[in-house]
C-alpha cells in the first residue's frame, strides 16, 4: 500500500506492506537509522519518535498509521547545524554513553519539556519511565533533562511540528 | 594548565546526538548491497532429542534463497569449548541434528536465508522442528546430581573443580560462626543494541565481518578458528556497539555462522537478532549458588571466612566457567582475615550459558563477603560499619598480599568507608532508622553499608599489555591507533585528551581509530576494566615516545641541541627552550618526514581499585516493597584522566547493581522454559527505580602505570549490589530478618518478614 | 519481531467499520492505537487476517457529560483523558488512572475502548469502569446496545462483544467531587499492576470497589462493596478483598501474595477515598 507522510520536514510517499511497523520504515526504506529498535515487546523506548508533536513508540505504530503525519526524527532535531537545547544538555551533562538508546530518549525528553516544562528530578524520571538506558543508570540524563529545561519553551518544541493542542 | 583531569564533553557526541551512531545493523557500507538476511530457528524446548526437522515448506516460502538444516553443513566441525582444559565432549554444534540434543531454549537447529528481512521470520516459522524432551537440568542442585546428564559423552554435568574443601577445623578456634547459603542470581547483561553481524566476501578471497563486540582481534581469531580459515583471511570490523557489559566479549557462533552463509550463498548476509532471541541466545551473567561460613570473636575480630561457589555454566560452558576462579582470589575483599578458604565447582545446566557480566566475578566475591559481614555483625549485635572497620586491611602503599591469594597495589580502606559514611550523615540515619522503629512506622528505613577491593586489568586473554599507534599529519592533525574497543566508555575523548597532553593538539583535531583488525591486527578489546590502565597508557607512552622522535629530528632541522629543545604546547611543536614560538611544529616536521609512533605499553600487574558504598532504602512492611532513597559512593581509581566520563561510568554501574540486588533475575521454569524473555518480563532497572547518585571523591594512585589509573567500569556494580541487598535486609533487621536473597522483590521481604513473626529463622 | 501479513483497511466512520467487520468476519480484527494488538500480533500471538483501523475515526473522540453520566468515545486516547477537564471534574478517578497506564509513549496512543476490548486482567483502566459500574456501548449490524461492565469482561481476553461489534463508548456515572483511590503495586512504575485496587464512592452513595490482576478478568470486590454497604469499617471490608477471586502464581507473585496485596490495597484505596489518608504513590515513598 502507498504511505504518505511528512518526516523531519520532507513530504514522503512509499510502498510498504500493510505490516511494515513505523521503525522500519524509517530505518530500512527512508535511511534514518538514529531511530533504534532494542526489544520487541514497547519496552525500551529506543524506536521512539513524535508523530504529530506527540512521542510514540514506533515500532509499535504500523507506518500507515501514521499516514498524513508529520513526524520527526533525532535528525530532524536540529537546525542550520545547532544542537537542540535538548541535544546539547545530553551532550554537556555526559548524558549518553554507547549511544542506543539515545535517540529514543532525546525525543522522549523533548517530550517531558513539552508536557512539563519546568519538571523536577522525579517528575523527569516518571517521564522517562518508558525508556530503557543500560549505560547511564540514568541520572546524567536526568541531569540533562533539568539542564534542557533552563533553555525554555524551545527545549521542548520540534522544528516545523504540528503544535497539537492536547485536550 | 593540564587538560588532564578536566571535565571534556566527549568528541563523539555531536554525530551521536544528531545522526545517529552506526551500529552493525545500521551499516550501508556498499559491500552489504543486496545482502541476504539470516533467521535462525532455535529449539523451544530446554533438553530433548531432535526427532524431526522438516524444512521442505519454508524451502518453498516466498523469498527464501535457502534453508540450512544440520544436513547441510558440509565439513563445518562443531566448535570445541572455549578453555583447553575443557572436556571435549562440550563442543557446540552449528545446528542440532536429527538424533542429536538440544541443550537449551535458544539452542539453534536451522537458519533461513531470504531476500528480505521480513520473510526471514515467516519462513523460519515454516520450519518444522519435533524434539522428544528429556527431564530438565535447572540450577546447580539438580546439575550436581548427575541424574540426567546433558552431555553423555563426557558423563557428569561436572565441568570443572577448583580449589579444596576446608579443612575440618578451621572454624575451630573462633567464638561464633555463622553459615548460610545464598545466591548471586543469573541475570542478562541486557545491552541496549542486541547481537548483529553482517558478512561479505571479496573476490581476494577474504571475508569482511562486521559485528557488535568488545574485542575485534580475539573474535577475529576464535572465527578464523571455528571455520578452519587462515585468520589473515579474515577482516572483523567493530562499527559502533550499543553496549556491552561482557556479554559481547568473544565472538558468538552465530557470527561465524554469519560468515559460512555469505560464502555458501555467494552473496553478502546481515543477521540482527529480536530482543526475545538476545535474552535467551546472549551470554547471561552470575549464576552462582554459595555458602559462606565466617567466624570470630565476639569482639568483631573475624578469623577464618570460606566461600564455596557452585557455578551455573549453562548449557555450553564458555567463560563463566573460569570466573569463579576470581571469586575465590577476591574471596578476602578488603579484609586481612587469617584464614580464608574458598573453593568452586562448575556444572552444566539447561539454561543460556554464563558469560562476564559487569564485573564477572568479583560482585560474586564482593556480596559474598559483605553478606557474611553482616551476618557476623548481626549476630554478635555489633554495628556492621563497625565490624568492617575492625577487620580492614590497614592502609597500604606497598603491594599486600591476602589469604586468598590476590596481591593488591594500594589501598585505605578505612579512608573510603570513612568519607561515605561522613557524606551520608551515617549516625542521622541510624537515629532516623530508630525513630521509625520506635514509632512502628509503615515505611522502615534500612542503611546497607559496603565496602570493596575489585581487581581490573587482570590477563583475560591478551596480557597485561595494549598498543596504540599515534601519527601527526602534516595538516596538524592527529590519529591515534588503539587495540581497546569503546562501546560508550568514551576512548575517543580520553585518548585524545591523553595525545593531547603531550603534543598541545587539541582534541578535536585527533581522530581515534579502534575495531578494525586490518588497520589494528592486534589489541585486547575493552573488558575487565582494563581499558585507560593499559590501552590508555599506551596512548601516553606513544605520545612521549613521538616527542622524542620529533625531537631528534627536529634538532637536526634546526641544528640544535635536542637538549635545548622544549614541548612547546601552544604552539603544538617544539622549540628553543625560553623562546616559544620560536621553533617547529609536530605538522612541519609531518610534511617533512612521516611522523609516527606505534608502542606497546605492559602493565606490571593488574590494580586494585576499592571503595564504600551506602544505600539507603524505604521498605514498606506491610507490602514489602523497596524503594532506593539514596546512594552515595566513593569509588577510588587512582588518577582520574575525565571526571565527567568516570562519573558516568559509576552511575551506570551503581545502576546496574540496584537493578540486581532488587528487580534482575532471569528465571526458568521446571522444564527449563525461560519465564524472563522479554523486556516486558525481564525487569531491566528504570529510571524511576532510581534516585541520583551521590558521589564522593577519593583519588589513590597506582603504581602500576604512569597515568596511576585504576578501572572504574566495573566498580560502581560491585559497590551498590551487596549495599542495596543489605539496606533491604537492614530495614525489617529489627523484625527478625537477618537475610534475604536477591533480587530482594517485595513479596520475598513481606515473605522473610511474616516468616521471621512466626519466629522461624531466615 | 514482525506481524504476520494481514490486510489492511482504513476506515473514517463508525457505520463503515461496521461494515468491515461484516464483510471480513471473524478473521478482521478493530485497530485503534494498537498498544494491546500490535504487540501480541508481533509475537505472533494473534494473527488476524485484516485490521480496520479506526484511528482516524473522529467522531469516537469525545469526553463529555451526558444527563447524570459522562460520556467517553472509545476512540480517546488515554492521554486525552488523563488531561481532560471534563473528566477531571467529573469523574477524577478515570484522568488519574489515565496517567498510570504504562508509559507516556503508551498513553499517546493507546484508547480507552482498546484496552476494554482488549480485555486483559491487568488493565488499569478496566479495573476503574468495574470500580464505577460503566456502561458499554457497542455497536453491530443491528445497532447500537448498551452492556453492563459487571457483565461485560466474560473471561481471559474474552468479552460479551458479539462478532462484528465494536466498542463506541464508555459510559460512567457523575462521581464529582466523590472520594476515589486507586492503588497500583507494580515492581517498576511502569509495569503491569501485580494486584491494583480501585475504590470510588459513587453518587447513589454506595462504594465501588474492584481489583486488577486477581483472575482471569478485572474483578469486583463483591464481598468488600457488601461489608461497606452493611456499615462495616474500612479495615474489616477490606479483609474481604481476596474473597471470590482466583489469583495466579506467577513469577512476580504467587496467589498468597496477591491475595495479601488485595486486602491491603484495597485497604489503602478505601481510605484514600475516603479523605483518611493519601495516597501511596511513588513520590511519597521516595521523598
Amino acid at each position: 500500500m502507498q504511505v504518505s507522510m511528512t518526516v523531519n520536514g520532507q513530504q514522503r510517499t512509499d510502498e510498504v506492506e500493510p505490516r511494515t511497523l513505523l521503525a522500519h520504515h524509517l530505518r530500512d526504506n527512508l535511511g534514518l537509522t538514529a531511530t533504534n529498535i532494542g526489544c520487541d515487546s514497547t519496552s525500551c523506548g529506543a524506536c521512539t519518535v513524535m508523530v504529530d508533536g506527540l512521542t510514540v513508540k514506533s515500532c509499535t505504530v504500523l507506518a500507515l498509521q501514521a499516514e498524513g503525519s508529520e513526524v520527526t526524527t533525532l535528525e530532524g532535531l536540529s537546525t542550520d547545524g545547532e544542537l537542540h537545547p535538548v541535544q546539547a544538555a545530553f551532550r554537556s551533562e555526559h548524558g549518553l554513553q554507547c549511544g542506543f538508546c539515545t535517540s529514543g530518549m532525546v525525543m522522549a525528553a523533548v517530550g517531558v519539556l513539552a508536557d512539563n516544562p519546568n519538571p523536577t528530578d522525579r517528575e523527569v524520571r516518571e517521564g522517562l519511565e518508558g525508556n530503557l538506558c543500560r549505560c547511564t543508570g540514568y541520572h546524567n540524563i536526568v541531569q540533562a533533562v533539568l539542564k534542557a529545561a533552563e533553555s525554555g519553551p524551545a527545549a521542548g518544541q520540534v522544528p516545523s511540528a504540528k503544535q497539537e493542542v492536547t485536550a | 594548565m593540564s587538560i588532564l583531569g578536566t571535565r571534556v564533553v566527549r568528541t563523539e557526541d555531536p554525530l551521536f546526538l544528531t545522526r545517529g551512531a552506526v551500529y552493525t545493523d545500521d551499516l550501508t557500507d556498499p559491500r552489504l548491497a543486496g545482502a541476504l538476511h539470516a533467521t535462525f530457528v532455535r529449539s523451544t524446548v530446554a533438553h530433548g532429542t531432535v526427532t524431526e526437522v522438516d524444512a521442505s515448506a519454508a524451502r518453498e516460502a516466498p523469498g527464501v534463497v535457502a534453508v540450512y538444516t544440520a544436513e547441510d553443513l558440509g565439513d563445518l566441525q562443531p566448535v570445541p569449548p572455549p578453555l583447553p582444559f575443557l572436556d571435549a565432549g562440550f563442543a557446540r554444534p552449528w545446528l542440532v541434528p536429527v538424533g542429536g540434543r538440544v541443550h537449551f531454549v535458544g539452542d539453534l537447529v536451522a537458519v533461513v536465508l531470504t531476500e528480505e528481512r521480513y520473510q526471514g521470520e515467516d519462513a523460519a516459522e515454516m520450519v518444522v522442528v519435533d524434539i522428544d524432551p528429556l527431564p530438565a537440568v535447572v540450577g546447580t542442585a539438580a546439575a550436581a546430581t548427575d541424574e540426567t546428564v546433558l552431555f553423555p559423552e563426557v558423563g557428569t554435568n561436572k565441568v570443572a573443580a577448583f580449589g579444596e574443601p576446608a579443612p575440618e577445623d578451621f572454624f575451630a578456634d573462633c567464638e561464633v560462626v555463622v553459615t548460610r547459603a545464598i545466591v548471586n542470581q543469573r541475570v542478562a547483561a541486557a545491552p541496549l543494541e542486541t547481537r548483529a553481524a553482517s558478512a561479505a566476501w571479496g573476490e581476494d578471497g577474504r571475508v569482511t565481518i562486521w559485528c557488535t563486540n568488545q574485542g575485534a582481534q580475539q573474535a577475529q581469531g576464535q572465527i578464523a578458528g571455528w571455520l578452519g580459515l587462515d585468520p589473515k583471511l579474515v577482516h572483523l570490523v567493530t562499527p559502533d556497539v550499543g553496549g556491552g557489559f561482557g556479554a559481547k566479549i568473544g565472538a558468538d557462533q552465530e557470527y561465524a555462522f554469519v560468515a559460512w552463509l555469505a560464502q555458501q550463498a555467494g552473496r553478502p548476509v546481515r543477521w540482527a537478532e529480536s530482543r526475545s532471541e538476545n535474552m535467551t541466545g546472549m551470554l547471561q551473567g552470575r549464576a552462582q549458588d554459595q555458602v559462606i561460613t565466617i567466624g570470630g570473636d565476639r569482639d568483631g575480630t573475624v578469623k577464618a571466612y570460606s566461600l564455596v561457589v557452585n557455578q551455573d555454566c549453562g548449557a555450553y560452558p564458555r567463560i563463566g566457567t573460569v570466573l569463579p576462579t576470581l571469586t575465590m582470589l577476591m574471596a578476602a575483599a578488603v579484609y586481612d582475615i587469617p584464614k580464608v578458604h574458598a573453593q568452586a565447582t562448575c556444572y552444566a545446566t539447561n539454561g543460556t550459558s554464563i558469560g562476564a557480566y559487569r564485573g564477572a566475578g568479583r560482585p560474586e566475591a564482593t556480596a559474598a563477603a559483605e553478606r557474611a559481614m553482616d551476618l557476623f555483625a548481626a549476630e554478635i549485635g555489633m554495628d556492621p560499619a563497625d565490624v568492617r572497620r575492625k577487620n580492614f586491611i590497614a592502609p597500604f602503599t606497598e603491594p599486600f598480599t591476602t589469604s586468598s591469594g590476590a596481591t593488591y597495589d594500594s589501598g585505605d580502606y578505612a579512608a573510603a568507608l570513612d568519607r561515605v559514611l561522613e557524606a551520608a550523615g551515617y549516625a542521622e540515619l541510624r537515629a532516623e532508622q530508630a525513630r521509625r522503629r520506635e514509632r512502628g512506622d509503615v515505611r522502615q528505613l534500612g542503611i546497607g553499608v559496603s565496602a570493596y577491593v575489585e581487581i581490573t586489568g587482570a590477563d583475560s586473554g591478551h596480557g597485561t599489555s595494549e598498543n596504540a599507534e599515534l601519527e601527526v599529519h602534516p595538516d596538524g592533525t592527529a590519529t591515534v591507533l588503539t587495540g581497546t574497543s569503546p562501546h560508550g566508555q568514551g576512548h575517543a575523548t580520553t585518548w585524545a585528551m591523553l595525545a593531547s597532553e603531550q603534543l598541545g593538539i587539541p582534541v578535536e583535531k585527533i581522530t581515534v581509530l579502534h575495531g578494525d583488525t586490518d588497520r589494528i591486527p592486534d589489541g585486547g578489546g575493552t573488558m575487565g576494566s582494563r581499558s585507560l590502565q593499559q590501552g590508555g597508557a599506551a596512548v601516553h607512552q606513544a605520545a612521549v615516545e613521538l616527542v622524542e622522535v620529533a625531537r631528534k629530528r627536529a634538532a637536526e632541522l634546526l641544528e640544535a641541541n635536542p637538549d635545548d629543545l622544549e614541548v612547546d604546547l601552544a604552539n603544538a611543536g617544539l622549540s628553543v627552550k625560553g623562546t616559544p614560538g620560536t621553533g617547529i611544529t609536530w605538522a612541519q616536521l609531518a610534511a617533512d618526514e612521516q611522523l609516527i609512533v606505534q608502542t606497546t605499553f605492559t602493565a606490571n600487574a593488574p590494580t586494585f581499585p576499592f571503595g564504600a558504598h551506602v544505600a539507603v532504602v524505604e521498605t514498606d512492611v506491610e507490602s514489602g516493597k523497596a524503594v532506593v532513597t539514596r546512594l552515595i559512593t566513593v569509588d577510588d581509581a587512582g588518577t582520574i584522566i575525565n571526571p565527567l566520563l568516570a562519573e558516568g561510568q559509576r552511575h551506570g554501574g551503581i545502576a546496574q547493581g540496584v537493578g540486581q540486588a532488587l528487580l534482575e533475575e532471569i528465571l526458568y521454569d521446571e522444564d527449563g522454559n525461560p519465564q524472563t524473555s522479554t523486556f516486558a518480563d525481564y525487569p531491566f532497572v528504570s529510571a524511576t527505580e532510581l534516585p541520583s547518585f551521590e558521589l564522593v571523591e577519593m583519588a589513590t594512585p597506582t603504581p602500576m602505570n604512569p597515568l596511576g589509573a585504576k578501572g572504574i567500569g566495573e566498580a560502581g556494580t560491585i559497590g551498590s549490589t551487596p549495599a542495596v541487598q543489605s539496606a533491604v535486609v537492614d530495614s525489617v533487621a529489627h523484625l527478625g530478618v537477618r537475610h534475604i536473597d536477591m533480587p530482594a522483590t517485595s513479596m520475598r521481604v513481606w515473605r522473610a518478614v511474616r516468616e521471621a513473626q512466626k519466629g522461624s529463622t531466615n | 519481531m514482525i506481524p504476520a501479513a494481514f490486510e489492511y483497511v482504513r476506515v473514517s466512520t463508525v457505520d463503515e467499520a461496521v461494515a468491515a467487520l461484516a464483510e471480513h468476519g471473524e478473521d478482521a480484527k478493530i485497530l485503534a492505537g494498537g498498544h494491546s494488538l500490535l504487540p501480541i500480533m508481533k509475537l505472533r500471538l494473534a494473527v488476524p487476517s485484516v485490521l480496520i483501523d479506526i484511528s482516524g475515526v473522529q467522531e469516537l473522540s469525545y469526553v463529555r457529560v451526558d444527563g447524570d453520566e459522562v460520556a467517553i468515545g472509545a476512540g480517546t486516547r488515554h492521554h486525552e483523558l488523563e488531561k481532560s477537564e471534563v473528566a477531571q471534574a467529573e469523574v477524577p478517578l478515570l484522568p488519574h488512572v489515565a496517567s498510570r497506564v504504562g508509559d507516556p509513549q503508551v498513553r499517546h496512543k493507546g484508547t480507552l475502548g482498546g484496552t476494554v476490548a482488549h480485555c486483559d486482567p491487568a488493565s488499569d483502566l478496566p479495573t476503574a469502569l468495574l470500580a464505577l459500574g460503566a456502561t458499554v456501548v457497542v455497536q453491530g449490524p443491528s445497532g447500537r446496545r448498551s452492556i453492563p461492565i459487571t457483565e461485560f469482561f466474560l473471561g481471559f481476553f474474552e468479552t460479551a462483544m458479539e462478532e462484528g461489534e465494536l466498542i463506541v463508548e464508555l459510559r460512567v456515572p457523575r462521581t464529582g467531587a466523590g472520594g476515589w483511590g486507586y492503588e497500583k503495586f507494580t515492581r517498576r512504575e511502569n509495569d503491569w499492576p501485580i494486584v491494583a485496587a480501585a475504590a470510588v464512592h459513587l453518587p447513589d452513595g454506595s462504594v465501588g470497589v474492584a481489583l486488577a490482576n486477581m483472575g482471569g478478568v478485572v474483578l469486583k470486590a463483591s464481598a468488600v462493596e457488601a461489608a461497606l454497604a452493611e456499615g462495616r469499617s474500612i479495615e474489616d471490608a477490606a479483609e474481604l478483598a481476596a474473597e471470590g477471586t482466583s489469583p495466579s502464581s506467577d513469577m512476580h507473585a504467587d496467589a498468597e501474595y496477591r491475595s495479601h496485596l488485595a486486602r491491603l490495597l484495597t485497604k489503602r484505596a478505601l481510605k484514600v477515598a475516603s479523605g483518611e489518608t493519601g495516597a501511596s504513590t511513588a513520590e511519597s515513598t521516595a521523598a
